[in-house]
C-alpha cells in the first residue's frame, strides 16, 4: 500500500513535469499557432543549465558553481527563453515551416552538444549528483516522493495560473488576434513578428523550467532523456488535451502519460524478452497513428473548450 | 592532407541532393515541409532489401563486374521506387489530402511529423534497429590520383545520381506534366483557371519525390548501411539543402546538397567526426539570417 502510494506520487510527479512542458507548448501552438518540433532541445537546455550550475565540482567537466536550486531554475528559464527567442528571431519573419525546420535543427544540435561537448555536459554519461530539493528526507522514500510531488505540483500550478493570466491579458488577446486574422491585427498596429517571438520565448522558458525541475527531481540527466520521442509525447499530450486550453494541456499530459506507462507495463508483462524492444517501437507507432487520427477527426482534443483550432 | 574527404563529401552530397529534390518539390507544390520524407527514404531502402533478398534466393546476387551488386539490386531498386511512390500516395490519400482540404498548412506539417514517427518505428518493429546490408561483398577502393580512392560502387551510384537528376530536370522543364507542376507551384489559382488538373500535379509530385527518396535510400544502403534511423539522420541536411538551394528549385537542391555534403566532409576532416550532424544546422541558420530565398530561389509572394 505504502509502495503504491509512493509509486503514485512518483508517477504523478513525472506526469506533471510533462504537464509543464505541454503548458509551454500550448502557449506556442495553442494560443499563437507556432509549430515547435524541437521541444526536447529546449527542455534539455533547461535541464543542463540548471544541472551544471548547481552540481558540486566534477573532475572531467566544468562545474562546482554550487548555485542554489532556485537560482539554477531561474537560469534554466532564462537560457531556454534566450534560445527560443533567437530561434524565433531568425525564422519568424519567414513562412511558418521555417520555424518548424529550425526547431527540429535546434533539437538535433542540442542533442549533439549534450553527447559530444564532454567538458560542458559530461558527454554520454550525463550529469549526476544534481541536488534534489528536500534531500534530507531521502531516507524516507514515501515522504520524499510526496514532498517532491508537492514541489512539482506547486510549479505546475504557478505556470498554469501565470499562463491563464497571460492568455486573458491584452498581450494574450493580441496573440489570439494574430492567429485568427493576422492582417486585421497588423492593421491595428501590432507587430506580428515581435509578439510571436515573445510568445515563443515565454513558451521555451516554460519548457526549460520543466527540464530543470525534472533534472532536480531525478537527480541525474543524460542525452538519452532528450530524444525526439519526448517532443512527440508532448505533442500527443497537447492534441489529446485540446490545443488552446491550459486545463486540457494538463489533463492531456496526465492521461497520455498514464496510457504510455500502462502500455509499457502491458508489453513487459505480455511480450517475451527479446521482443520487448520491438514492442516498444510499436507503442510509438500507436501514438503516431493516434496523433494523426486526432488531427483528422477530433482536432479540438478531448478536454479543451468546445471550439478548437481545427473547427474554426 | 588527403583530398579523400572531397570524394566522401561528393557522395554524401549526392545522397542529400537526391532526397532534397523531393523535399523541395513537396514544399513548393503541396506547400508543406514533409517531416516524413526521410522515412520514405528508409522505407525505400528496406523495400529494396526485402526484394533483393527474395530475388537473391531465386537467382543469386549475380554481381556485375567489379560491383558489389548486380541485376537483382537494380531490379529491387526499381521495385522500391514504385513501392515507396505507392506508400506516399497512400499516405496522401489517407492523411495529407484530407488535412490539406481544410486549408491549414501547418496542420499538415504536424501530421507529417506524426506519420514520420509511426513510419520509422514501424520499420524498427519489422526489422529491428540493428543495421542491415544489401551485400557482404568487400569492395577494393581504386586510386584515381591526388590521393583519392574510389570504389566501383561509388562510381556506379554517382552515375545513377547524375542520370536521375538530369532526367528530373528535363522532365520538369520540357514535358507537359513538368510544366504543369512548375505552373502550379508558381501560382496555384492561375494554374487551376488555365485548366491544369491539380490532382494529377499532386500525384506526380508524390511519385517523383518518393521514387527519388527510395533511390537515395538504396544509395545510402549500398554505400553506408540500412537502419530505421537513416532517414531521420538525413532529414536536417535535406531540409537545409532545399532551403539553401531555394525552395522549388531542383538544380538548387542538388547543388546545395553537394555543398552540404562537402561541408560535412570538411567538418569531419578538420573539426571532428562527432560534430558532423551540426554542419547542416549552421548552414541552415546562416541561410535563414542572410538570404532566406536561397541560392536559386525567388521571393515568395
Amino acid at each position: 500500500m505504502i509502495d503504491l502510494l509512493g509509486y503514485g506520487a512518483f508517477f504523478l510527479s513525472t506526469a506533471l513535469v510533462f504537464a509543464i512542458i505541454t503548458l509551454g507548448l500550448n502557449l506556442q501552438w495553442g494560443l499563437t499557432g507556432l509549430f515547435n518540433v524541437g521541444i526536447a532541445g529546449f527542455v534539455a537546455i533547461g535541464a543542463y543549465t540548471s544541472a551544471i550550475l548547481t552540481t558540486p565540482d566534477a573532475p572531467d567537466r566544468i562545474g562546482g558553481f554550487g548555485w542554489p536550486i532556485l537560482a539554477g531554475w531561474l537560469a534554466a528559464l532564462a537560457l531556454a527563453a534566450a534560445a527560443a527567442a533567437f530561434t524565433g528571431f531568425a525564422t519568424l519573419r519567414l513562412k511558418s515551416d521555417y520555424l518548424a525546420i529550425t526547431t527540429f535543427g535546434v533539437a538535433v544540435v542540442v542533442q549533439l552538444a549534450a553527447l559530444n561537448a564532454v567538458g560542458l555536459t559530461g558527454g554520454p554519461f550525463g550529469v549526476a549528483f544534481i541536488p534534489r530539493p528536500f534531500a534530507g528526507l531521502q531516507s524516507d522514500p514515501l515522504a520524499f516522493n510526496l514532498v517532491n510531488l508537492c514541489v512539482i505540483a506547486a510549479v505546475t500550478l504557478a505556470c498554469y495560473l501565470a499562463l491563464e493570466r497571460l492568455s486573458r491579458s491584452p498581450w494574450g488577446r493580441v496573440l489570439r488576434a494574430l492567429r485568427e486574422d493576422e492582417r486585421a491585427a497588423i492593421s491595428l498596429g501590432k507587430s506580428a513578428r515581435s509578439y510571436r517571438i515573445q510568445a515563443f520565448a515565454v513558451g521555451g522558458a516554460v519548457m526549460g523550467l520543466a527540464g530543470a525541475v525534472q533534472a532536480h527531481f531525478i537527480g541525474f540527466i543524460a542525452p538519452d532523456n532528450y530524444i525526439p520521442t519526448l517532443t512527440f509525447q508532448v505533442w500527443a499530450m497537447l492534441m489529446v488535451g485540446g490545443s488552446g486550453s491550459n486545463r486540457g494541456a494538463v489533463m492531456g499530459a496526465v492521461v497520455v502519460w498514464a496510457v504510455w506507462i500502462g502500455a509499457g507495463w502491458a508489453t513487459s508483462a505480455l511480450v517475451p524478452g527479446d521482443w520487448q524492444a520491438r514492442a516498444a517501437s510499436l507503442q510509438i507507432v500507436a501514438i503516431g497513428v493516434m496523433l494523426c487520427l486526432i488531427l483528422l477527426w477530433r482536432p479540438q482534443g478531448f478536454f479543451g473548450p468546445r471550439r478548437g483550432r481545427g473547427m474554426e | 592532407m588527403s583530398l579523400q574527404f572531397l570524394l566522401d563529401g561528393l557522395i554524401s552530397g549526392a545522397m542529400i541532393g537526391l532526397g532534397a529534390i523531393g523535399v523541395t518539390l513537396t514544399y513548393s507544390i503541396l506547400r508543406f515541409s514533409n517531416f516524413a520524407h526521410g522515412d520514405l527514404m528508409a522505407w525505400g531502402a528496406y523495400a529494396a532489401l526485402v526484394a533483393v533478398g527474395a530475388l537473391g534466393a531465386l537467382v543469386g546476387t549475380m554481381p556485375l563486374g567489379p560491383l558489389s551488386f548486380g541485376l537483382p539490386l537494380i531490379a529491387a531498386t526499381l521495385f522500391a521506387m514504385v513501392f515507396t511512390a505507392g506508400l506516399a500516395l497512400l499516405l496522401d490519400w489517407l492523411l495529407f489530402a484530407r488535412l490539406r482540404a481544410r486549408g491549414q498548412a501547418i496542420i499538415v506539417v504536424m501530421a507529417s511529423f506524426g506519420a514520420s514517427m509511426a513510419l520509422r518505428n514501424l520499420l524498427e518493429f519489422l526489422f529491428s534497429s540493428s543495421p542491415a546490408y544489401y551485400s557482404r561483398a568487400l569492395q577494393i577502393a581504386q586510386p584515381v590520383g591526388l590521393g583519392i580512392r574510389i570504389t566501383p560502387d561509388q562510381v556506379a551510384l554517382l552515375v545513377m545520381t547524375v542520370l536521375l537528376v538530369t532526367g528530373m530536370h528535363l522532365f520538369l522543364t520540357r514535358s507537359q506534366r513538368g510544366r504543369e507542376m512548375r505552373a502550379y507551384s508558381q501560382n496555384p489559382a492561375l494554374a487551376r483557371v488555365t485548366g491544369i488538373d491539380v490532382s494529377r500535379v499532386v500525384r506526380a509530385t508524390w511519385i517523383i519525390g518518393a521514387a527519388l527518396a527510395a533511390a537515395a535510400g538504396v544509395m545510402v544502403g549500398t554505400l553506408v548501411q540500412i537502419r530505421p534511423l537513416m532517414g531521420l539522420d538525413l532529414l536536417l541536411p535535406m531540409f537545409a539543402a532545399a532551403i539553401l538551394g531555394g525552395i522549388g528549385s531542383v538544380p538548387g537542391a542538388v547543388v546545395a546538397g553537394l555543398i552540404i555534403g562537402l561541408s560535412e566532409a570538411a567538418a569531419v576532416m578538420f573539426i571532428g567526426a562527432e560534430w558532423r550532424a551540426g554542419v547542416a544546422f549552421v548552414i541552415l541558420m546562416a541561410v535563414l539570417l542572410v538570404r532566406p530565398t536561397g541560392l536559386f530561389g525567388v521571393t515568395e509572394r
